[in-house]
């Protein structure tokens, strides 16, 4: 369960502070999927990243399955994240010079398993995802759709409780889309948790339930 | 797949950016261990040249230097003969050995080597002053008495001196270095020509690692035959005893041969000193230079290298990475830059003193293993410095401003 109290975070720069999340609060179950939609600048991102305990808040809390994440060190947040949390980006953010296989892999390796586990796993995920035939392609010589399939498998890698995903059909025609949120909905069918950050309505649709952020606040 | 891998792939992937620091710090440990590598040999060389001279004054021509007499230069100056008489015929103490030498740059067949004509000891020996100082005695009993406190050489007991007198050489007989000997196919009693004149091997000498080594050495009188040159010697060297040394025998010397240069060995390892000095400084400039070049160049590719991989260090820590993984990704990767740099300057550094060396410094040099750990010392210390600045930037990287997509 995430357990958000209070949290405001305010952005500084150049002398300007912008205010990103103001006092939001809000719980999201165990096995919920969750989309967090609103206009550009209104923090949904921000708040996506601060569940994440990639954002250290201003003000307020983030509690995930009782611990509260900001009262963690550095180190043992970045632990926490590898074992409970997996991050899909509209960008995907795959590492370029890695294949589809290593780069799998590298959540496996944080987590300290050995080659032959790391191989096994990201082997059977990527297989699952229907990338069996590209496990050595790095991801210039993968399709946009399949590079956002290998960004899922490598959010699943650690097994996570929780996926937070920041727009995740942002950069995809409406098919793989399509392909993309239903590997979501399967996900969120075996019990995990699923975040997602959209500005795509009929993707928010899909989800079983939806907040609206405007000017940082939770609207509706 | 492990960091030391992502290390390896991105280095790999990025090959040219990597070279242009690998060239930087590669090219300033070359430099470094090239000149260390000659300056090293160079006096090791000197050191054992000296041993060899089995003299400790060297008397020249007022014009020649030390280097046209090591070098057997074609065109150094000579004076005559009978400045051996003059020092013999004198009542000078303290000269316990003399040889005369002419020498000349000359080839056979493809190679060059230096023809030195010197004289016999049997010759010698006739000679009153050698008769009175007991120089032609078997056991070579010295007029220095090496009892003697002020003597602080080890006078004829020294058997690096003792092979230095050549008891007895035919006319026709010639005595060859190791390098000649075996550039030409030598043994012990082969046939040598030199000059339209055929020579007797008598003997070959062992490897001394000077110009020894590149000498043949004939009778001082066939020499001058053969060489055009009668009545004329390049240098005559003695072995003083030390303490008439210290009690003027230098000033004695220049009283009977005023048109002349005396040299003790003091002179000439000064100067050997002065040159290696030169090379000392040389390296400094060139550590300061790698330093300098070499760490600006790795941090200025390091810090590209951070603002180019913000986006990946940002996945990765949101992945679960910690900052200590990103240090240790850049930091792992200035060590393999400077581990590679080291060894590969080292190895180079060391080949191109090798074959410098002789044509430089006139010396042959061996790799010298002390350098390879500076080397690769040298080049991690500068890499890994270089990069903590650019590794603790990527480690304090927000994810959080590198991932907002929108």
């Amino acid at each position: 369960m995430i357990k958000i109290e209070n949290l405001s975070k305010k952005y500084h720069s150049k002398g300007n502070s912008v205010l990103a999340l103001d006092e939001v609060s809000l719980s999201i179950e165990k096995g919920e999927f969750i989309s967090i939609v609103g206009p550009s600048g209104s923090g949904k991102t921000t708040l996506l990243l601060c569940m994440g305990g990639l954002i250290h808040p201003s003000v307020g809390k983030v509690n995930i399955d009782g611990a509260s994440i900001y009262d963690m060190g550095i180190k043992e947040r970045a632990a926490f994240r590898l074992r409970n949390l997996g991050f899909v980006f509209q960008t995907f953010n795959l590492i370029p010079y890695l294949t589809a296989l290593e780069n799998v892999q590298i959540p496996l390796s944080l987590a300290g398993n050995n080659n032959g586990n790391q191989t096994e796993r990201a082997t059977q995920l990527l297989e699952k995802l229907g990338l069996g035939d590209r496990l050595n392609h790095k991801p210039r010589e993968l399709s946009i759709g399949q590079q956002q399939r290998v960004a899922i498998a490598r959010a699943l890698a650690n097994n996570p409780k929780i996926i937070l995903a920041d727009e995740p059909t942002g950069n995809l025609d409406p098919n793989t889309t399509n392909e993309t949120v239903t590997y979501l909905n399967l996900l969120n069918q075996t019990g995990i948790t699923v975040v997602m950050v959209t500005h795509n309505p009929g993707v928010a649709e899909r989800a079983q339930r939806t907040l609206r952020l405007v000017d940082g606040r939770l609207a509706g | 797949m492990n960091l030391r891998k992502i290390i390896l792939k991105e280095l790999l992937e990025r090959k040219k950016q990597f070279l242009t620091s690998f060239i930087a710090i590669l090219l300033g440990v070359i430099v470094i261990v090239a000149v260390k590598s000659v300056s090293n040999s160079s006096e090791k060389a000197i050191a054992i040249q000296l041993d060899n001279l089995g003299a400790n004054i060297l008397v020249l021509p007022q014009t020649t230097t030390i280097d046209n007499y090591f070098a057997a230069d074609i065109n150094a100056p000579e004076m005559p003969e009978e400045y051996v008489e003059r020092i013999a015929n004198s009542t000078i103490k303290g000269v316990d050995n003399m040889s005369p030498k002419l020498s000349a740059r000359m080839n056979i067949g493809e190679h060059s080597f230096v023809l030195t004509g010197i004289l016999p000891k049997n010759e010698l020996a006739s000679k009153p002053i050698w008769q009175t100082s007991g120089f032609a005695d078997p056991g070579l009993q010295a007029a220095c008495d090496p009892n003697n406190i002020m003597n602080t050489s080890h006078g004829y007991e020294d058997p690096k001196l003792q092979r230095k007198v050549i008891d007895s050489l035919g006319e026709y007989d010639c005595i060859t270095g190791s390098d000649v000997a075996s550039k030409l196919n030598l043994k012990e009693g082969s046939p040598l020509e030199i000059n339209g004149t055929e020579f007797k091997v008598a003997s070959i000498l062992p490897q001394t690692g000077t110009v020894d080594d590149g000498r043949i050495f004939i009778h001082l009188r066939t020499a001058q035959k053969i060489l055009g040159k009668k009545g004329v010697i390049n240098a005559i060297e003695i072995m003083g005893c030390c303490s008439a040394i210290s009690e003027g025998l230098l000033g004695n010397l220049r009283n009977i041969l005023p048109d002349t240069k005396i040299t003790t060995i003091n002179h000439i390892v000064q100067t050997q000193v002065e040159t290696n000095h030169t090379m000392a400084k040389f390296s400094v400039i060139f550590l300061i230079i790698i330093i300098l070049v070499g760490g600006i160049s790795i941090g200025n590719y390091m810090w590209s290298n951070v603002e180019e991989r913000k986006k990946e260090i940002g996945s990765l820590l949101a992945i679960g990475a910690s900052p200590k993984d990103i240090y240790y990704i850049f930091i792992g990767k200035a060590l393999i830059l400077g581990v590679i740099g080291g060894v590969t300057g080292y190895v180079l550094g060391t080949l191109g003193g090798m074959i410098l060396g002789p044509r430089i410094a006139g010396v042959k040099v061996l790799p010298v293993p002390l350098l390879f750990v500076w080397a690769v010392l040298i080049a991690v210390g500068v890499s890994v410095i270089a990069s903590y600045f650019p590794a603790r930037r990527a480690a304090k990287i927000d994810p959080a401003l590198i991932l907002q997509e929108i």
